[in-house]
């Protein structure tokens, strides 16, 4: 039997968010006590300037934030930093040089992707395809130049896929029209375990990881020709739905339910035994627009390009409710404690409050400079990222 | 400790060296492609890292040839000899990396990162070496002494005293190997009333033969072998999508050197165009030769294949492909090939490509007049 991903590593604590929408990678966080009228004077509790520009998410371990940036005229070196969550202080700078391309268009950067840790090692990737292996106090364990290996895999407009761990394999999805395809590697080594080819498109979407009792992980990667179920040990496709998807906002998963941005939001149920799906619904009145897809309790939420949030029934697809934001959206929401947290790219955050019969925008806070990461939720703060700063967003007094 | 010199390709390793360090480093260069001594690295690492701020120097020099896996493991010990070395509140050793960025035998990124060191831990040391960096192989240091001569030269300018601001343009612009400086530079140059010849500055490439259109239905046209790739003689014609077709004379007086294929055949869509020319090289010697396009592309010197890539309308920009290749004395055949696809959005009518000739370090290698060919080659 499968089940979802529980995200138990050793060295990864509860309250940790340790990927790209967190643990589960479905933007939900057990945090509660999240601050919810939002008011700069009284809850950003530190802002700490960044080297380099960024949209990859902060990640969070413990007493410690982890985030990744691109410095320089061409964005050519890759930055790794780690800080004090108390404090904003950083604790150590790593830089390295770009190996790969660093072309991408001018609202995206070289630090794109979110980093993903397992605990006790930081594997961070980059536009340009460099993936670097840090311990937790900064130490390269490993490095790889996937552009260097590989030289036709890149894309002008940039690459964003985040990295994802599938137990003691890390899943880089390196997607572009040429040179395309997605490796497992060893998360000791950075040596490749498997290599499959993919296709031949750009996509810009993250993988999503499934676990069954017996701890085999399985990679849902998603692309213009659908979801490719594959075994994350041998990079088998296990199974295909073939019906398309989007290339930008990600999949949700949600227990056995797989929520696919395809023809609006394609709701799939997937097999027990982890060779089948079915589908149960589709609605194209909940296409994602750049935001992926957020499923909360019995419901799942979809933002599209114009701001509206769309919510729904999670069995049928039957939209309950709207509710028109300010956008434009680049990042992913996230949700805590019954509380919708967003961030515009006019920095304008926005929580919403998903208890009310149809949605209520509670909180607004404007940083003022443009964010399209998701936050990271932590330790009872929010944090997050523009391509100057970093913000910890929390009570300053502990509830 | 004794200096000892390793035979680490052909360098030698000052007072921090020793057996242990020289086998850590010959491990590190020894990093191959797909994580290939990926293992034995992290552990060479581990043992470099430990190493005092005076092995900072030695591990710079040992970057020198390295490929960029090595460099980048290289600098992972720098970074955290560095980092504790300072956050402690100690001193790395300015004396040896001011003289080792000074020694321009050493490659571009060492010298670069030692730079970036001396400016950590005394600024004012690292701003009295700037002007010395003018005209420095390295693009990043280069980058430093051309910020601080456009500061000086806008002075000047405030001043009224213009012709003085136009000199220190000018050897701004001379120096200046970054797009966006060059811009600057320029626009600066013409708003004092001065002729700038960028395409020249650059080096693109102006003077081309073009053959054309073949087809590319369905994307095809990117693999398939159409006529000028089995014989690039300008005399030569070819069964093409409508008929008949031969190489015809194309220059392009665009800035920034683009050759466009929509000029001659219209705006096609499903075809492809090759534009050849030569280029007439002083001496033996290598190069890069740097394009820029948004096309499925192929580009052969002197009939070997150097690159390829079938990537459409993703962005275009000056030197988005960095191509190492080797010069022959006297005439070289640069040909390219330059597919267009089916797609009818407004931001896919381009079919066009520019193409540039450089040193490392961007500098435009020119061409001799093809009247010197014959000579050049004896």
């Amino acid at each position: 039997m499968i089940v979802a991903l529980a995200g138990s590593a050793a060295g990864v604590f509860a309250g940790d968010w340790t990927g790209f929408r967190g643990p589960l990678g479905n933007g939900l966080s057990d945090e509660v006590g999240l601050p919810v009228k939002l008011s700069a004077e009284k809850h950003v509790a530190w802002k700490t300037a960044l080297p380099g520009k960024g949209l990859s998410s902060p990640l969070v371990v413990g007493d410690r934030v982890y985030v990744t940036a691109s410095g320089g005229t061409r964005q050519d070196r890759l930055q790794i930093l780690c800080l004090n969550a108390a404090d904003g202080s950083v604790i150590w700078k790593r830089q390295f040089w770009v190996m790969g391309s660093t072309m991408c268009h001018k609202k995206t950067s070289v630090a794109a992707p979110t980093p993903v840790t397992d605990g006790k090692l930081l594997f961070a990737i980059f536009s340009s395809n460099d993936l670097f292996c840090l311990d937790l106090d900064g130490n390269l364990k490993w490095l790889r130049g996937l552009t260097v290996d590989y030289p036709n895999a890149r894309n002008s407009l940039g690459m964003a896929s985040s990295l994802v761990l599938a137990g003691d394999v890390l899943v880089a999805q390196v997607e572009n029209d040429s040179e395309s395809f997605v490796a497992g590697l060893n998360k000791t080594t950075g040596g490749n375990l498997w290599k499959i080819d993919r296709p031949k498109s750009a996509n810009w979407t993250t993988a999503t990881v499934r676990r069954d009792k017996a701890g085999q992980e399985q990679v849902l990667l998603q692309s213009g020709k659908g979801i490719h179920a594959v075994n994350s040990a041998s990079g088998k496709v296990e199974w295909h739905y073939a019906d398309g998807a989007a290339t930008i906002p990600s999949s949700a998963l949600a227990g056995e339910m797989l929520f696919v941005p395809s023809h609006g939001l394609t709701a799939l149920k997937l097999g027990a035994d982890g060779k089948s799906f079915e589908q149960k619904w589709r609605s194209g009145r909940l296409r994602p627009g750049t935001a992926s897809p957020l499923v909360h309790g019995r419901k799942v939420y979809s933002l599209n390009n114009a701001g509206v949030l769309a919510c729904a029934d999670v069995d049928s697809g039957n939209r309950l409710w709207q509710l028109r934001l300010d956008g434009p959206f680049g990042g992913s929401p996230v949700v805590a404690d019954n509380h919708m947290y967003i961030f515009s790219e006019e920095g304008l955050a926005q929580v919403v409050d998903l208890t009310a019969p149809e949605g209520n925008v509670v909180g607004k806070m404007d940083l003022g400079e443009m964010i399209q990461c998701s936050p990271a939720v932590s330790n009872g703060a929010l944090f997050v990222r523009s391509n100057g700063h970093i913000w910890k967003i929390s009570r300053k007094t502990r509830l | 400790m004794a200096s000892v010199a390793l035979g680490l390709g052909g360098i030698s390793l000052g007072q921090a060296a020793d057996g242990e360090f020289a086998r850590a480093v010959a491990t590190l260069r020894a990093v191959g492609g797909e994580g290939q001594g990926n293992e034995a690295a992290g552990q060479a690492l581990h043992r470099l890292a430990k190493g005092s701020p005076e092995s900072i120097p030695a591990l710079l020099e040992s970057m020198d040839g390295a490929n960029p896996f090595a460099s980048n493991y290289l600098r992972g010990a720098v970074e955290v000899i560095a980092g504790n070395t300072l956050a402690k509140g100690g001193a790395l050793p300015l004396v040896e990396l001011g003289e080792f960025l000074l020694n321009k035998s050493h490659d571009t990124k060492p010298r670069a990162m030692a730079f970036d060191l001396i400016r950590r831990a005394d600024a004012e040391a690292a701003e009295r070496l700037v002007p010395g960096l003018l005209s420095d192989p390295s693009v990043d240091l280069r980058r430093e002494a051309v910020t601080r001569l456009l500061g000086q030269a806008e002075g000047l300018a405030k001043a009224d005293n213009k012709p003085g601001a136009v000199l220190l343009y000018r050897q701004a612009l001379d120096a200046a190997r970054d797009l966006d400086q060059i811009q600057r530079i320029s626009a600066e140059l013409r708003e004092l009333g001065r002729k700038v010849d960028l395409t020249r500055h650059f080096g693109f490439l102006i003077d081309w033969e073009v053959v054309g259109p073949f087809h590319n239905k369905g994307r095809a046209g990117f693999a398939e072998v159409f006529g000028p790739e089995k014989d690039a003689g300008l005399g030569a014609e070819y069964a093409g999508l409508e008929g008949k077709v031969g190489w015809k004379k194309y220059s392009t007086d665009d800035e920034y050197g683009m050759v466009d294929f929509n000029e001659p055949y219209g705006a096609l869509k499903e075809v492809t165009g090759y534009a050849q020319t030569e280029f007439i090289s002083a001496s033996d010697r290598p190069a890069e030769l740097r394009l820029g396009c948004k096309n499925a592309w192929k580009i052969w010197l002197n009939g070997e294949l150097v690159f390829g890539r079938d990537e459409y309308h993703r962005g275009m920009r000056i030197d988005q492909y960095q191509l190492p290749v080797q010069l022959r004395k006297g005439a070289n055949t640069i040909l390219v090939k330059a597919c267009q696809n089916e797609q009818k959005e407004e931001w896919t009518v381009q079919w066009q490509f520019q193409l540039r000739v450089c040193d490392a370090t961007g500098t435009a290698i020119h061409s001799l007049p093809k009247k010197n060919a014959e000579v050049a080659a004896k």
